[in-house]
């Protein structure tokens, strides 16, 4: 009998530390999958942000680095440009991409800098135990909202996609969820264009991932992936942004 | 049609069909597996025990039904589920 | 006879990165430093390196994070609130034990200040500028010919030392025009052998990491400690200095970069009038050159520290001489140069005073 489904080569035998139905291990299962299926996981180097993933450096089986908050894109870019054969993938969160490192990846993003980044959409701050992140639904509660997310006080989320397609620059950006095996697969394609476009040197490819944070948003691994397609689906709507690779054909 | 213990180029049925396997310390018990994923609805988290970390871990219920589809590997965090074939 | 060049001296900084065999420059402009940028532009495209206008300081160390961590030669230019923004960064750089070279040409602050030349980030420089227990080598030059040899000088210290590097300047000196003797070899960059922490992909090795933290109980305070080693050994072996008349002197003046300049001409003055002083340039800030201090103060009985601040080398100086001296101090802050003539009536006060 021969193995079809189990934990890949691109992924360490270090057990995560990651809570009970999150999102992060399966989005790290797909990346570790695609070192392997692509080849590239000898010429991979990943970025660990701060923030639950963090431990990262430990879990993707390939070189790591592991930089200052929200900083992913341009350490990125430096071991890009230096490197330009090493393919380099930003692993960032929400408090990360779309909160203290805004510039970074609005700039990247401008540049078409030919890096691939995963940006894990789970609204909240999970690290540091709950605090309202950019992401945030209005109304969801938070260890610094606890009255729900005030539109008036605290403003809107950030939709990362929509934000960066008023860019020229991105190649590729894309929004998905982990929440069901239906949207699990689209994620895999995504992530596999993303890197692909990396690899042919295209450009920019960022994909958004809508994951799941029990922990954080007080509800059971269940009722998280339910509350992703009821409602956080509606606030951040799946689909493509950009796809230079589309629009060139 | 095979039959139960039938022969076929040398395997009998059992080791045709896709066998799950369950890494049950890995396995935090999140029960993402069980819920409304797997197609023939086998996967449960063991009600009566629980794992060096204290997690019910999932389980299989009958594995002849297993179509090898791979969607509760794929839903699985950690992963903590094997396929083999 | 190697070539000799009347340049900027901010264009010979640039000329010695390249010279040094750097080929990876990020930088967001700011003056008084903005000759840096716009000539490396220049010559990185020319010479096939990297080039990148970041949109922010702090995006700029952190390409330098990426670059070097890479295994690459990467360095960065700003001037002090510019080099403030960095500090995140050199901190995380420091933290993973990962050499980069940064030029301040220090302005006048605190705040936005002005662009006028200073040397008011001393205390940041020496004293590792961001949070955490930790040091960068900080060079001084005082000429466009340090200017041009010291980038070099400060990636070797940097790399053999797994640790950032910084050269202190100020607008003084890099508007300045001085001839530039291109002393040395420039270094092919593929020559430079791939440190052992490079990140380059994982092929025929086992994987690399390259990062500050490590949250296992008591592990930090190790890998703290290991640093603290290496620190109190650069201390030891690093430490660098120029004396001028010092021979004879009764008192020291103990200036660096255009502070030394300006003093050399006041202790010129000194000296015609028969005082007798001499000059002490540290050339390394951090590690301070505590040694030639030491010395100095068993026969000295005054030094004069000069400064463009409110003093703060002067504290170094006062640790170095163990206080056993009488130590004036003569500042300029806020972008104030001092002139040669009010250090010579400082001197003079000083001795006039004691005779």
């Amino acid at each position: 009998m021969k193995q079809i489904f189990g934990r890949p080569a691109g992924l360490t035998d270090v057990l995560q530390r990651y809570c009970p139905g999150c999102g992060h291990g399966i989005v790290h299962r797909i990346i570790g999958e695609l070192l392997v299926k692509l080849g590239i996981r000898e010429r991979a180097v990943g970025i660990a942000p701060v923030g639950c993933s963090v431990f990262a450096d430990e879990y993707f089986n390939c070189d790591m680095i592991q930089p200052p908050h929200g900083r992913g894109p341009a350490v990125s870019t430096g071991i890009k440009r230096s490197r330009p054969d090493c393919i380099v993938f930003s692993y960032q969160g929400d408090g990360d991409l779309a909160a203290i490192g805004t510039a970074e990846i609005i700039h990247a993003a401008s540049r078409n800098e030919n890096i691939t980044v995963i940006f894990i959409n789970n609204a909240i701050f999970g690290m540091t135990g709950g605090q309202m992140a950019p992401t945030t639904l209005p109304g969801m509660k938070s260890t610094t909202s606890v009255q729900g997310r005030n539109i008036k006080k605290q403003g809107y989320p950030i939709k990362v996609c929509e934000l960066l397609a008023g860019l020229d620059g991105p190649y590729y950006l894309v929004r998905t969820s982990v929440h069901d095996p239906k949207n699990i697969i689209k994620t895999e394609k995504a992530l596999k264009n993303a890197f692909g476009n990396q690899i042919a040197k295209n450009g920019f490819s960022l994909v958004e991932i809508l994951s799941m944070c029990p922990t954080n948003w007080g509800m059971t691994p269940v009722q998280s992936k339910r509350w992703i397609g009821d409602t956080m689906m509606k606030y951040f709507p799946l689909g493509e942004y950009r796809n230079r690779a589309k629009e060139e054909k | 049609m095979l039959q139960q213990g039938s022969l076929e180029n040398g395997l009998r049925k059992e080791e045709l069909m896709p066998q799950v396997k369950i890494l049950e310390e890995v396995c935090k018990g999140c029960g993402l597996c069980c819920d409304d994923v797997c197609p023939v609805d086998i996967l449960i988290l063991a009600p009566d025990r629980i794992n060096g970390s204290g997690y019910h871990p999932a389980e299989v219920t009958d594995n002849d039904k297993c179509t090898g589809c791979g969607y509760c590997f794929k839903i699985c965090p950690e992963p903590a589920i094997e396929i083999f074939k | 006879m190697a070539e000799k060049r009347l340049m900027y001296g901010n264009h010979a900084i640039v000329e010695g990165v390249l010279a040094a065999g750097c080929r990876f420059f990020a930088g967001y402009p700011i003056t008084p430093q903005n000759e840096i940028p716009e000539y490396m532009s220049i010559r990185m495209n020319e010479v096939g390196g990297v080039f990148i206008q970041t949109e922010s300081e702090i995006a700029a160390i952190n390409m330098l994070f990426g670059a070097a961590a890479a295994g690459k030669r990467a360095m960065t230019s700003s001037s002090s609130p510019g080099i403030s923004l960095m500090q995140e960064g050199i901190s995380y750089i420091a933290g993973a034990d990962i050499p980069v070279l940064v030029v301040n040409v220090i302005r006048g602050g605190p705040g936005l200040g002005n662009i006028a030349p200073a040397q008011s980030d001393y205390y940041q420089a020496t004293r590792g500028g961001g949070h955490g227990d930790y040091f960068t080598i900080t060079l001084a030059p005082n000429s466009a010919q340090e200017l041009f040899e010291f980038p070099k000088l400060a990636f070797e210290l940097a790399e053999k030392y797994r640790n950032p590097a910084l050269i202190l300047a100020d607008g003084l000196l890099g508007q300045m025009m001085e001839p530039v003797e291109f002393s040395y070899d420039p270094v092919d960059p593929t020559t430079l052998p791939e440190p052992s922490y490079a990140l380059s992909g994982c092929q025929g090795r086992d994987r690399r990491v390259v990062r500050s933290y490590d949250l296992k109980p008591g592990k930090l305070e190790e890998w703290n400690w290991r640093r603290h080693a290496k620190y109190q050994h650069i201390m030891e072996k690093e430490q660098r200095a120029q004396a001028a008349d010092c021979d004879d002197a009764e008192l020291v003046i103990v200036a660096y970069g255009t502070s030394a300049r300006v003093s050399s001409a006041a202790a010129r003055m000194a000296r015609e009038k028969g005082y007798k002083v001499g000059l002490l340039r540290p050339i390394t800030l951090w590690p301070f050159p505590k040694n030639a201090l030491a010395e100095l103060s068993n026969k000295v009985e005054y030094f004069l520290v000069v400064e463009m601040n409110l003093g703060q080398m002067v504290e170094d100086v006062k640790l170095a001489t163990e206080c056993k001296n009488k130590i004036h101090f003569h500042g300029r802050p806020g972008g104030g140069v001092p002139t040669p003539h009010e250090i010579y009536e400082k001197i003079e006060t000083i001795l006039g005073g004691s005779s």
